[in-house]
């Protein structure tokens, strides 16, 4: 469905003019802007040679970004994993027929949801070797525990939201064929759950993978400890490093969510929607239709 | 029914999962009084891990792969002391607020990294030497004049590490100055260099590392007047007596031997500020 | 909890969660404002203003938060020189915190009210469009109305978010509550997870009802189709 094209009428020749117009001006304006950025960090002597000279090094790349990006992918990585377990388990607990499943699920997920992330890495780290002693805590495993709490709770309830968003019909025919309640959870609604809620699942991943720069708090040395603050502690070149670090979050997340886009559209060629439940509000309660909304949209939220 | 039962059965384990996850490593070594566990004895198996600051020019800087600066020199000299190939040392970046766990916990041997001795820390640590004397003082720009100590920084703006030690006296006894917290000092200093504040604040012996940076080179100046007595310790397992006593042993040797002096003239020492005489008296901080 | 028998700490405790408040308050209007007019603009009919908005999206929502405020210090502040108070250190970071946040999370209300704008059906526009309305009373008049009320419990949990993002400007010196739980574990470590479940605690407290308002709010306001 294209939005866009149904706000507006196809421009006609006046049309086209003015959007011209707006073009050129609002253009200008920004070209100029940039101008102004430019000439501001030149006068501070932000684009002296001394401070980019490093990057054309191959030890700042090796020594520095490198390493720091291997760890924040690998930290990544390993929270993705951990965290869709996690997500799908609590799904199922929150599900469950019996209290003393639901409730605890409940109150695990709805806990991490509302606790800032950074707090969360803190008391891991700082906290636990207190509470269990002889605990050897390192930052990378400080910072996955962080990440697939939280970004587990959230999965969770677009996991939840997603079986709930399946058609009851689906799961009758199940259990009409004398499926048990197991059996229509693996095979009949989780993977059309997974499906259905894939964008709202990679977009939230591209939010873990930003996260992990929340390790800086830790001394954990992911890509923005190792690449702008280990780096300009040796190159005193603090914005500059902070610059080529942010692009290079710029074009991992990118591609992160162009593979969110693709897998998107690859769904929907299939033929699989997300039925929205906004415009049946009957049939899936009053409750799920807003959990359903409030991971649809906005689950791609994180801390840093 | 069976579902359910799975359900809490999966549900009991992730939560075992993320408290395992949590645990990492392999639970550390209980109780280390013997001198095998303690630094004599983890030299002489051939491994030893010093715990460093990563990001202090001049002191403990992470050049790529390897470490740099004035406590990783001392910490070489203690490595070669009981008897280990400095290559040997594995070099492990520690965060101020983790030092003390990271020795209790095993997760290094000795920690040399800027690290005061205090009566607080010596609950859990045993602290050898102190291997230099630093002090509270003040970076600002060379050509600065009015800010002349710590008392003339009223209504100026000071910068320090968010909840260090030193930010917490510059709260406590010249309130009148503003305070400007940064998680690091990179960042204080380049905010100094923009001119976004008026002086960073911290030890003497940091603020050289940075003033002696070549790209500020001419561009800052150390004030000099130290108003805080930071003596820096070698800190390890607080039952390792033995460890901390032959540390002592080693640093009143390289005092005399003149490598004490060549680690601070290769290191801090290249900014032009000769190195201070080691006060070998003063070497009695271990527990006994 | 006898490091509350400090009074040293209650302050720093109360400091912590005003601060908080007062940078979600500010950067959830700022975030809602800039929001919608960067959603104005990815659906208008204007190429350069669509390609503004989707580069706004996909640049600050792909960058952590943290170097975002720390733009805001070391690019907005110190190399552009915008002062946002002369006077008080605190006060300067807290408004160039607020100006982070609020671009930050202006991209995913932006992306929010978009998909609000696709749930409100096509007919609705296109009968405003045969009526002879302009882009902007369409969007104004007939879209907007719609789509905001299905974009209630999305822009709920944006604002969450934003509550517990808020503490991430504690990079540049603001001594909100990490900060403030960072110090006081320094100074009280036996007594570490007790502060920390007061400060988590005080968050989910807070938080969770707020989630929970906001999923009444929007099947109360939700359009019936």
């Amino acid at each position: 469905m294209s939005t866009d094209a149904v706000l507006y009428d196809h421009p006609g020749p006046r049309a086209r003019i003015r959007n011209w117009i707006l073009t050129a001006v609002f253009g200008a304006g920004l070209l100029a802007l940039f101008y102004w950025i430019y000439l501001k960090f030149d006068e501070k002597g932000q684009w002296a040679a001394t401070l980019w000279k490093p990057f054309l090094e191959q030890s700042t790349w090796v020594d520095f970004i490198l390493p720091g990006l291997q760890q924040t992918l690998s930290a990544a990585l390993v929270a993705m994993v951990l965290s869709l377990t996690f997500g799908v388990l609590f799904a199922v607990g929150r599900l469950s027929d019996h209290w003393w499943v639901r409730v605890p699920a409940g109150i695990v997920v709805e806990f991490f949801r509302a606790v800032p992330l950074l707090l969360l890495i803190f008391f891991i780290f700082f906290g636990l070797p207190y509470v269990i002693e002889d605990l050897r805590m390192e930052a990378f495993w400080a910072v996955v525990a962080g990440l697939t709490l939280y970004n587990g709770s959230v999965l969770a309830e677009a996991f939840r939201a997603g079986v709930q968003a399946v058609p009851r019909g689906q799961s009758e025919a199940a259990y009409g064929i004398g499926m048990r309640k197991n059996q229509v959870m693996r095979y009949i609604l989780i993977p059309q759950a997974a499906r259905a809620m894939l964008p709202v699942i990679v977009s939230q991943l591209v939010v873990l993978v930003k996260d992990t720069a929340l390790g800086y708090i830790i001394s954990f040395p992911e890509l923005l400890q190792l690449g702008v603050n280990v780096l300009s502690a040796n190159y005193a070149n603090v914005v500059a490093a902070a610059i080529v670090v942010a692009i290079i979050y710029i074009i991992i997340n990118s591609l992160l969510t162009a593979l969110a886009g693709w897998v998107d559209r690859l769904t929907r060629r299939r033929g699989i929607r997300v039925p929205r439940t906004s415009a049946n509000p009957g049939q899936t309660g009053v409750q799920p239709t807003a959990a359903a909304q409030n991971t649809t949209v906005s689950s791609g939220l994180g801390g840093g | 029914m069976r579902f359910s039962r799975i359900a809490a059965v999966a549900t009991a384990a992730v939560l075992a999962m993320s408290a395992a996850a949590c645990g990492g490593g392999d639970g550390g070594d209980a109780g280390s009084g013997g001198s095998a566990d303690g630094v004599i004895g983890k030299a002489a198996s051939g491994k030893l891990i010093i715990g460093v600051k990563g990001d202090q020019p001049g002191l403990g800087l992470q050049t790529g792969t390897t470490y740099e600066g004035f406590d990783i020199e001392i910490g070489k000299i203690v490595a070669k002391g009981l008897g280990l190939d400095p290559s040997k040392v594995e070099w492990k970046t520690t965060a101020s607020a983790n030092r003390e766990s990271f020795i209790e916990q095993g997760q290094v041997d000795i920690v040399i990294a800027t690290y005061t001795i205090n009566d607080d820390r010596k609950k859990r640590v045993a602290f050898a030497g102190p291997y230099y004397e630093a002090g509270q003082d003040l970076l600002v720009k060379a050509d600065n004049t009015d800010i002349t100590g710590p008392e003339s920084l009223a209504g100026k703006k000071v910068c320090s590490v968010t909840g260090s030690t030193p930010a917490k006296r510059i709260k406590s006894d010249y309130p009148d100055a503003q305070l400007q917290e940064f998680d690091t000092y990179s960042k204080c200093v380049t905010a100094l260099d923009g001119g976004q504040v008026d002086a960073v604040t911290t030890d003497d012996i940091i603020l050289a590392g940075y003033a002696a940076q070549s790209q500020y080179a001419g561009k800052l100046k150390v004030i000099g007047k130290p108003f805080s007595k930071e003596p820096y310790g070698i800190a390890v397992k607080k039952t390792d007596t033995a460890g901390c006593a032959k540390i002592n042993e080693i640093l009143k040797a390289a005092a005399t031997d003149g490598t004490y002096k060549t680690a601070w003239d290769t290191t801090l020492g290249k900014s032009g500020t000769p190195a201070k005489d080691l006060a070998v008296a003063s070497l009695t901080n271990c527990p006994a | 909890m006898d490091f509350l028998s400090d009074p040293d700490n209650v302050d720093l405790y109360l400091t912590g969660f005003s601060w908080i408040l007062r940078l979600t308050g500010a950067g959830a209007l700022g975030a809602l404002v800039l929001g919608v007019i960067l959603a104005g603009m990815r659906v208008s009919p204007v190429p350069v203003l669509r390609a503004f908005g989707a580069g706004w999206v996909n640049t600050f929502r792909n960058t952590p938060l943290t170097l975002i405020i720390f733009f805001c210090y070391f690019g907005l502040y110190s190399t552009l020189g915008l002062t946002l108070d002369s006077e008080d250190i605190a006060l300067n970071n807290f408004w160039l915190g607020v100006l982070g946040l609020s671009v930050y999370t202006a991209a995913f209300v932006c992306e929010a009210i978009r998909s609000g704008i696709n749930t409100v059906p096509p007919g609705q526009a296109e009968a405003a469009r045969a009526l002879g309305l302009s882009f902007f009373q369409v969007l104004r008049i007939i879209v907007l109305p719609q789509a905001g009320r299905a974009v209630i419990a999305p822009l709920g949990s944006i604002f969450i978010a934003l509550a517990k993002n808020s503490t991430i400007v504690g990079t540049i010196g603001l001594a909100e509550s990490s900060s403030a739980m960072k110090t006081m574990i320094e100074t009280y470590s036996s007594q570490t997870i007790l502060i920390f479940l007061l400060f988590a605690g005080t968050f989910a407290a807070v938080l969770i009802p707020t989630g929970y308002f906001f999923g009444w709010l929007a099947n109360r306001l939700a359009v019936k189709r």
